[in-house]
């Protein structure tokens, strides 16, 4: 193939999609590929939700930016990507999860986004269907949610409008010194090389401290305007921290056709795809504990997926220290569909070799290697 | 909210149609305990729905009385959402039946594929087996012109039927050739038992226009249909008419097999002379096995039923009857394979996924059904792919391997109550 891009990108998930999307409209030469199709792995199985979040300093940084690009390109964004800024309602249920609520109020706003506080009348007014008594809640106003595999072709078109080639469907044997092989023979010769294959990333460039962490979720038959707001619970925090143990969390998310997203169940170390109805029970009650209504609503499809989880759940942007024609923009956990176009901006960034908006040493993939990262 | 109820039985029959009726009912003659599951209100499946107590049709009344006789405990009304080793859970409108069973026979029938054409989701446009179903249920076609379009010989019962109440068949559109049909109609003659209904249908239907080569180009009408435009050797024709009614074979339920893991060839469950899957002890038998009609998915039932009970000496002697019923099987396939023209009946914005309403346009795009399903969300909704999974099967040649739980919609409480125990053996190619 006579074909040369001066970008080789694989993978075609919304991580990959954005860095094509930011580079393409900085007149690189790109060429995407992807051994399925365009999203099909973790951002099929994914909730979608853009959201700040703040379990470290470095978390917020990437979240908060990463929204801000969401909100510049939200006016553009096609109905089939289903962008919608409902808000985030992060639940409190006692009067220690309120003061978390009080303490996230205030760290949100010393950083720039607004919060609202809500006593347990607000709350109820605001989401009728969430069980009572209930303490109150934080609403982030700013946080939304959206389809992502649409999100995703909607990246990809407009980078292949600005003449990125796509090839889907095809696999991708090895990357290393600038030369991409993939498995029907064709060679790509670059000056870089993206690795944005997810949870499948250690394959192509050994050694990245990448794990797949199970996930499980069901989505409902449409019931429009049960719940207005993405709804969190702060018990999230505490159980996504800890790295070994399986974990639920209540997370509900209103789909603009008027589906219901349950989740969250967090699973390490399970290879296999297979619903597993122990801890989808366990996440469907958690779900009834706070929203009872859920329990006759019709669920019409259950599914598992795999986030590309790190020891310290920040995902690794940056060029990877064995070989400097590879750039690693791989293991954004559960957040990748907000943090991808922050990741693809610092891409270009460092490819243009011009500073960033937001400081990139945390994300560096080199941290893995200082031992930084092993928690 | 939900009752439970938790029982065990030696044998579970997983839907209640012909195969399913003989199934159970010889496997409870043969001193097992066994419990017949179906999502319909009455035992009789599509073709038999509402046969019970009436003496018209022999076999239906002679399984129907049989049944009831035996100590088979059947379940109505009730879905079968997840099924794992020795372990199904189903639900019926206010309670979770929770069932241990030995033996699992699978007689979970067909449906009727509908092929997508401009004008196909205009009201008073049915599925022929759906006409059939709503004239027997009440619905009156005294008078109406009624066109009957599509392939095989449902559709020749459906106009008999139809004609027998009083409706007008203007006439009935057969895409196959004339040769392909005058072939079978030869076959036809090498089976007696058929040749009796054939005659009778042939004498029932002398008066009605039999167009082979022709198929439905677009239905026509504002607020229902109207006219229906066809397509008859190479010609345009339009016919005033009220309802229009469409076969384009039977596709078979596999969602359940393919789902506990037992293999699938030719589009179909693989069984041994037995009815058994390629999992022991789990049988099937029906239309799942090879679209045959009742009379060779009773037979297969009862041939399932026997082996279920270790009667294999009673399961042999049904053996003949059911060879010769697949090679009729065969010769139908042979005689009404669907044409090509038939996948440039749709236009770019005729809808295919009425749930999500994706047209063909979008569809085109994708190389699989994953991908179309993710980025169109066709088969996303409360169907589950049910209906444009095989209009997609046929014009894009995409398969739909890959099942999900829960194998119907189901309230979310029923499935927070599943036991864990029932952990299936899913292999899943995709993705999510």
């Amino acid at each position: 193939m006579s074909f040369r891009p001066d970008i080789v990108i694989v993978g075609a998930g919304i991580v990959g999609a954005a860095c094509g999307f930011e580079l393409a409209r900085e007149k690189f030469s790109v060429a995407v590929v992807d051994a399925a199709g365009i999203g099909m792995q973790t951002t099929a199985a994914g909730m979608g939700h853009l959201l700040v979040l703040d379990d470290s300093e470095e978390q917020f940084a990437l979240t908060r930016y990463s929204l801000s690009l969401w909100n510049a390109l939200a006016k553009h964004l096609p109905p089939a990507v289903e962008y919608s800024r409902c808000g985030t309602l992060w639940v409190a249920g006692d009067e220690d999860e309120m003061a978390e609520v009080v303490r996230k109020h205030t760290y949100y706003g010393e950083r720039g986004i607004q919060t609202e506080i809500l006593d347990a009348h607000a709350l109820r007014e605001a989401e009728p269907a969430l069980r009572r008594p209930l303490a109150g809640g934080l609403r982030v106003p700013g946080d939304a949610v959206l389809y992502p595999p649409c999100a995703a072709a909607y990246l990809l078109q407009r980078a292949a409008e600005l003449g990125a080639k796509i090839f889907l469907g095809k696999a991708v044997n090895s990357i290393r010194n600038g030369i991409t092989r993939l498995a029907d023979g064709t060679v790509f010769h670059s000056k870089f090389i993206i690795n944005a294959a997810g949870q499948f990333a250690p394959k192509l460039t050994p050694g990245i401290h990448i794990r797949p962490r199970k996930g499980h979720l069901v989505i409902t038959d449409r019931y429009p305007g049960t719940i207005t707001h993405q709804l969190m619970e702060l018990g999230y925090l505490k159980s996504a921290h800890s790295i070994s143990a399986d974990s639920v969390a209540f997370n509900l998310q209103p789909r603009k056709t008027g589906q219901l997203l349950i989740g969250s169940a967090r699973q390490y170390e399970v290879a296999d795809g297979n619903v597993d109805f122990a801890i989808l029970s366990r996440m469907l009650k958690r779900a009834m504990e706070y929203v009872p209504s859920l329990g006759s609503l019709s669920a019409i499809r259950v599914w598992t997926g795999f986030r590309p989880a790190t020891p310290d759940q920040l995902p690794f942007i940056g060029p990877w220290p064995d070989d400097p024609s590879i750039f690693l923009a791989a293991g954004h956990e559960g957040l990748g569909i907000t943090t991808s176009l922050a990741t693809g901006r610092l891409a270009v960034d460092f490819l243009l070799r011009r500073a960033s908006a937001i400081p990139v040493e945390p994300y560096l993939p080199s941290r893995q290697i200082e031992g930084v990262t092993h928690a | 909210m939900n009752a439970e109820s938790k029982r065990s039985f030696d044998v579970a029959v997983i839907g209640g149609g012909p195969a399913g009726m003989g199934a159970a009912t010889v496997a409870a003659e043969c001193g097992l305990s066994v419990v017949l599951l179906d999502d319909n209100p009455g035992l009789g499946g599509q073709i038999w729905r509402g046969e019970s107590g009436s003496s018209k049709h022999t076999q239906a009344s002679h399984w129907f009385d049989r049944v009831g006789r035996s100590s088979v405990e059947w379940i109505l009304e009730a879905r079968v959402f997840q099924v794992g080793k020795g372990h199904l859970s189903a639900e019926s409108p206010d309670t979770v039946h929770q069932i241990a069973y030995s033996h699992l026979i699978l007689a979970t029938g067909a449906r009727e594929r509908f092929l997508p054409f401009p004008g196909w989701t205009l009201p008073n446009v049915l599925g022929a087996g759906a006409l059939h179903s709503l004239i027997k249920s009440g619905l009156p076609v005294e008078g109406k012109r009624i066109v009957i379009a599509g392939t095989g010989p449902l559709l020749l019962a459906v106009a008999a039927y139809a004609r027998e109440k009083g409706a007008q068949v203007a006439c009935i559109a057969e895409q196959t050739t004339g040769a392909k049909f005058a072939c079978f109609g030869l076959s036809v003659l090498l089976v007696p038992e058929e040749l009796e209904e054939v005659w009778q249908l042939a004498w029932q239907l002398q008066a009605v226009p039999h167009w082979k080569n022709c198929w439905p180009v677009a239905a026509l009408g504002k607020e229902r249909l109207e006219a229906v435009r066809l397509s008859h050797h190479g010609r345009i024709r339009e016919i005033a008419s009220d309802y229009l009614a469409c076969g384009f074979h039977l596709v078979p339920s596999l969602e359940l097999a393919q789902f506990i893991g037992c293999a699938i060839q030719d589009g179909y469950v693989a069984v041994d002379e037995n009815q058994q899957t390629c999992i022991p002890g789990v049988y099937c038998a029906g239309e799942p096995t090879g679209i045959g009609g009742f009379e060779l998915a009773l037979v297969e039932g009862q041939i399932a039923g026997f082996a279920a009970a270790n009667r294999k000496d009673l399961a042999r002697k049904l053996w003949r009857r059911r060879d010769a019923g697949l090679r009729h099987v065969r010769a139908l396939r042979r005689a009404f394979e669907l044409r090509d023209e038939l996948r440039n009946m749709p236009q770019e914005d005729t809808l295919v996924c009425r749930c999500e309403d994706v047209p063909f346009g979008l569809l085109r795009a994708h190389q699989s059904w994953q991908s179309a399903k993710l980025h169109s969300r066709c088969g996303m909704g409360p169907c589950q792919g049910r209906v444009c999974g095989a209009a997609a099967e046929f014009l894009f040649g995409w398969s739909n391997s890959s099942v999900r739980p829960p194998l119907f919609p189901v309230r979310c409480s029923s499935l927070a109550e599943m036991p864990v125990e029932t952990i299936p053996e899913i292999h899943e190619g995709g993705s999510k």
